[in-house]
């Protein structure tokens, strides 16, 4: 390879993780040569859950293989954990079997093959996406795979993550590989200074408002510009999370001095010499001046406000001052389904969401629910109360975010306002368990996803930032949190 | 269990024309709770299928009389967004399909249906818009999917080519299991991390 070609950070990591020498050689454009046949890709760091793993170990347990590199790989139960205190997991076995026994396969499964598991009780566990880099294990130029669609939170850290299918988690469960092809680059500048109240939630729901939900299919996202360095790790995750409701399969950041600050000293994280050879790779990383991108948007930071979704996927959103669009700018093919959307939503176009009644705010999710969050959720919150006949659930990401916010006593401000502090989960940003909306209930969510049903049957999701949803707590309907700063 | 095959299919279409439709509609988190692949087409599309009582809505496409059977879906632009769960394409499998045509899929739903000889084809936008037609005006038609000729045959004689990337296309034409095809690419993976010590320890 011709090293002075300048290269962004995607195709860095990439090329570094192509496993060379890897024939298959036949298998290609009608048996002529390699053409069409995909990379054999290097997985460094593969994660794992409840829902996504089992039908992948029984084909382990059917070929009769072993997980090749438990070391490079991680569980946790998060998906259908209650996030109930008082539900054990005796009494889940009597109100949830089905999840109770899945999250016991997992259990034999990490057993059977070493791998080090996050069960409910451990003070490490988590969700998957909040637990990688907490332990210092999501590391720079890395590739960071899990059988989750979010997995591309990784990305904050100048890894190349995504997630796979479960035909896949056996795959890499198997040989620490993956069959890629190789995905196009896309660069997303941001450049100037987020207004006040104006997060990195706002940020993300703005450029897939811009963008559309299949945007990036088929690319990688790099987030670059100063609107994007000036962001701590925890809103750059919340950004890359969202890269998949973009469409793209990853987004990526580079690494820089927030990102070292953040790792250093974490558990799993380097140590000693190995530090500070780690940190000599990491400065290499960032894409070089110069290096092509096969597609750019540029975006003003300053144009961006607080930003809340009407409709029934993530790029329906508008500035939480503006009014539900009507089908006008909707291209004819897509006017049934914007139709059926604010329908399912009961919204009428021209109409503002300011104001609209809400049943439930939920604050938490992989998008939502590190310390930053629940900070900025608390300070809104702070000598208010919630809305009478609106329930408020708080979700901490991880056992550890859990502890930490119970340091500083956030916990304290979310029970005196009436919220409901919970166990760690992924609790009502997906209907699987306990947690979740009546149907025609209204939430302002902080996760990722107001799909139809998401948050249970007929259940209607506004997705918001934290500042959002916690000033929208507090009225009882969709609030601009400008108001109450 | 063999690895899926494809080769070609003659069906009747069962139309969906709504865009962005997520894997969590095509198969709601709450039928995730499984350890195997096994019945999931219960849960196929299981809150349009059925109203709020439980009991099937018979305005929805795969409900109509007619369109039983049917072994290929017309789906709208960007289908299987969101959520990577396999399970989407397990269920669509398990309720009898085992093709989808779309304007586009969505990354993940792709390489998930292919892994499990659900053949996803990418046609025209017009293509998509005849076979709707024609299939709103006589649900009893049927279409022609060829994988090795990269074909799609509609009953009007027209006849559109597709594209397919040439591996999936290659395993699913020949059985090849790509597992197997990894595993004989160990001794490369080997030398690979020889040279590139592993960067972290799950366990430490
Ligand atoms: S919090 Fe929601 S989006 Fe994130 S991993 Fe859990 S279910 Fe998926």
């Amino acid at each position: 390879m011709d090293a002075a070609r300048p290269r962004t950070l995607f195709d860095k990591v990439w090329d570094s993780h192509v496993v060379p020498g890897t024939g298959g050689e036949g298998l290609g454009d009608g048996g002529s040569g390699r053409e069409g046949l995909p990379a054999v890709l290097y997985v460094d760091l593969h994660l794992v859950h409840e829902v996504t793993s089992p039908q992948a170990f029984a084909e382990l347990r059917r070929r009769g293989l072993r997980v090749r590199r438990p070391s490079q790989t991680l569980a946790t139960m998060d998906h259908s954990t209650p996030t109930d205190p008082s539900i054990g997991a005796a009494r889940l076995r009597m109100i949830d079997p089905q999840g109770a026994a899945q999250l016991e396969q997992l259990e034999r499964n990490c057993r059977e093959h070493g791998i080090t598991l996050f069960a409910m009780d451990s003070p490490e566990r988590g969700i998957v996406h909040v637990i990688g880099p907490e332990q210092g294990l999501t590391q720079p130029g890395m590739t960071v795979v899990c059988g989750d669609s979010h997995t591309s939170t990784h990305g904050a850290f100048g890894a190349l993550a995504f997630g796979i299918g479960t035909s896949e988690v056996a795959h890499v469960l198997a040989t620490q590989c993956l069959l890629q092809h190789r995905p196009k680059t896309f660069e997303i500048r941001v450049d100037g200074a987020l207004g006040p109240a104006v997060t990195a939630k706002d940020l993300i729901l703005y450029v897939i408002s811009t963008l559309g939900v299949d945007g990036g299919t088929g690319h990688v996202f790099e987030y670059r510009g100063s609107a994007i360095r000036g962001l701590d790790m925890d809103g750059r995750m919340t950004i890359c999370n969202m890269s998949i409701e973009g469409g793209a399969r990853a987004g990526m950041i580079a690494p820089d001095e927030t990102t070292f600050a953040y790792l250093r000293g974490r558990p799993r994280a380097p140590r000693g010499e190995a530090w500070e050879r780690a940190l000599d790779a990491w400065r290499r990383l960032p894409t070089d001046d110069g290096a092509p991108f096969d597609r750019t948007v540029t975006i003003d930071a300053a144009q961006i406000q607080p930003m809340v979704t009407f409709g029934t996927n993530p790029g329906m959103g508008i500035p939480v001052r503006g009014t539900v669009p009507g089908e006008e700018g909707v291209p004819e093919g897509q006017r049934r389904t914007f139709a059926e959307a604010l329908a399912y939503m009961d919204l009428d176009p021209g109409r503002p969401l300011l104001g609209h009644k809400i049943d439930v705010v939920f604050v938490g999710s992989c998008t939502n629910s590190r310390i930053s969050d629940l900070r900025a959720a608390a300070s809104v919150l702070r000598g208010r109360r919630v809305a009478s006949g609106v329930r408020m659930l708080v979700v901490p990401g991880s056992h550890q975010v859990k502890r930490l916010a119970e340091e500083e006593h956030l916990d304290e401000v979310f029970r005196a306002a009436g919220a409901e502090w919970r166990e760690a989960g992924c609790s009502m940003c997906l209907a699987m368990n306990g947690d979740q909306l009546e149907p025609g209930q209204y939430a302002v969510s902080t996760s990722n996803r107001n799909f139809e049903g998401r948050q249970g049957p007929g259940g209607r999701t506004f997705l918001a930032s934290p500042l959002t949803a916690a000033a929208s707590a507090v009225r009882g309907e969709i609030t601009d949190v400008r108001e109450m700063l | 269990m063999d690895s899926p095959r494809f080769t070609t299919l003659a069906s009747r279409v069962a139309p969906l024309p709504i865009d962005n439709v997520d894997t969590d509609r095509i198969i709601p988190a709450r039928y995730l709770k499984v350890t195997d692949k096994n019945g999931l087409g219960e849960g196929l599309f299981a809150d349009w299928r059925r109203g709020a009582d439980g009991s099937p809505d018979p305005d929805f496409a795969l409900n109509r009389p007619e369109l039983r059977g049917a072994r290929i879906l017309l789906a709208g632009d960007n289908f299987g967004c969101g959520s990577s769960r396999e399970h989407a394409a397990w269920a669509l499998l398990g309720a009898g399909f085992q093709a989808v045509l779309s304007t586009r899929f969505a990354d993940i739903f792709r390489n998930n249906s292919l892994k499990n000889g659900l053949l996803v084809v990418e046609i025209p936008v017009g293509t998509w818009r005849e076979i709707l037609a024609l299939v709103e005006r006589d649900p009893a038609i049927e279409i022609e999917i060829d994988l090795s000729a990269q074909r799609v045959l509609l009953p009007d004689g027209v006849d559109v080519s597709f594209t397919i990337d040439p591996f999936s296309k290659h395993c699913l034409l020949n059985g090849v299991d790509q597992l197997g095809f990894l595993l004989e690419q160990l001794p490369a993976v080997e030398r690979f991390e020889a040279v590139r010590p592993a960067r972290i320890d799950s366990r430490a």
